[in-house]
């Protein structure tokens, strides 16, 4: 477990140094994730050298931002005068990102899966 | 009354409460007692009850935050076991997430703006549907309020893990890869915390919509702003 924790920890690092490094505007964390991603692929790490570890984390992901999500009890003043604008945009775009994001993904892959057949009747034609 | 502000004492009432939220919503059964959004009301209650400020208790919870990165990073292992799919359909994730990071941008800086939000809340609200780090980030650069932006991407991220697959079935969205993309997509690693508790694969296709939106919003967030004039 120390050893799967070393691991994780080390990507983060690396993310925080290329961060430091670049100054890219992009988090610590997200470019650590893809470094392990990148790492299984190419057999540096085995996926049994941070398994425990990982699924415990992403299995309760939910209960850390616990503490962040209290936060909103500095905003209260805010949240109280704008609270049917800030309500309304975060529902309303929530479904539309859903909407969106999950209709063009059907579509873009119907669309590629007829490809083959239209070029096949044009041939045919 | 001191010791209500020991921070492993204000440590130990967040796992208590989390612990108690998540027994209730087993033994009722019921999407709206969600135990992240159950445990923030309660340990706020708490809070205002014993005259406790936030800076007072993020002695305790930042323990927790700090959690949060390495979770981050941990989310590479489902995302790679999911490698050899994401590959076969790059092209329409690639599309499709780039619809929704533009269409959830434009979305709430459009209702906020015809409900009236101020200029500074409308800029909160832009990067909301991306991970805390990304969202807080975006938020400073294009002059919203990175502590506003913090509260509502939880609340967004709660709202789309309880709503998500309701939505995604009345607009008929069907496939399991599509219905973890756009979870992730619209709702972060929350939304990716409802739809682990579906299967891994949710999960990681979920993870692969945090992720790409997290890096879209980052990377486009203020172009979008300034061509659509909210800048």
């Amino acid at each position: 477990m120390i050893a799967q924790f070393g691991i994780l920890l080390s990507f983060l690092a690396a993310g925080e140094f290329i961060v430091w490094l670049t100054g890219i505007n992009i988090p610590s964390s997200i470019i650590g994730m893809l470094l392990l991603t990148a790492s299984l692929k190419a057999g540096i790490v085995k996926p049994s050298y941070v398994e425990r570890l990982s699924n415990f984390l992403v299995h309760n992901l939910g209960f850390f931002f616990v503490p962040a999500g209290v936060g909103v009890m500095n905003c209260f003043g805010l949240i109280s005068e704008q609270w049917l604008p800030i309500v309304a945009a975060s529902v309303g775009s929530t479904v539309i990102i859903i909407a969106v994001s999950g209709q063009v993904h059907g579509f873009v892959r119907r669309a590629l899966a007829r490809k083959p057949q239209i070029i096949k009747s044009e041939a045919e034609a | 009354m001191e010791f209500m502000t020991d921070k492993f004492f204000l440590l130990a009432v967040t796992f208590v409460f989390y612990i108690g939220a998540r027994k209730l919503q087993r033994a009722t059964g019921l999407v709206l007692i969600n135990p992240i959004l159950v445990s923030i009301a309660a340990i706020i209650c708490f809070l205002l009850l014993f005259d406790i400020d936030y800076s007072t208790y993020h002695k305790g919870g930042e323990y927790i935050d700090f959690w949060l990165k390495p979770a981050v990073v941990a989310l590479g292992l489902p995302l790679y076991k999911q490698l050899p799919t994401i590959k076969k359909q790059i092209l329409p994730l690639l599309i499709s997430e780039l619809c929704g990071c533009v269409a959830g941008i434009v979305s709430v800086v459009a209702i906020a703006k015809l409900l009236g939000a101020s200029h500074e809340v409308i800029m909160s609200l832009a990067p909301k549907a991306v991970t805390t780090p990304i969202a807080m980030e975006v938020s400073g650069a294009v002059g919203g309020i990175p502590a506003l932006t913090a509260a509502v991407v939880v609340c967004t991220g709660i709202f789309g893990g309880m709503a998500g697959f309701k939505i995604m079935r009345m607009s008929r969205i069907k496939s399991p890869i599509a219905q973890g993309l756009s979870i992730g997509t619209a709702a972060h690693a929350v939304g990716t915390s409802a739809a682990m508790e579906r299967s891994e694969r949710y999960g990681a296709f979920s993870s692969l919509g945090l992720t790409l939106n997290g890096l879209l919003t980052a990377m486009l967030a203020p172009f979008v702003l300034h061509l659509i004039g909210a800048i």
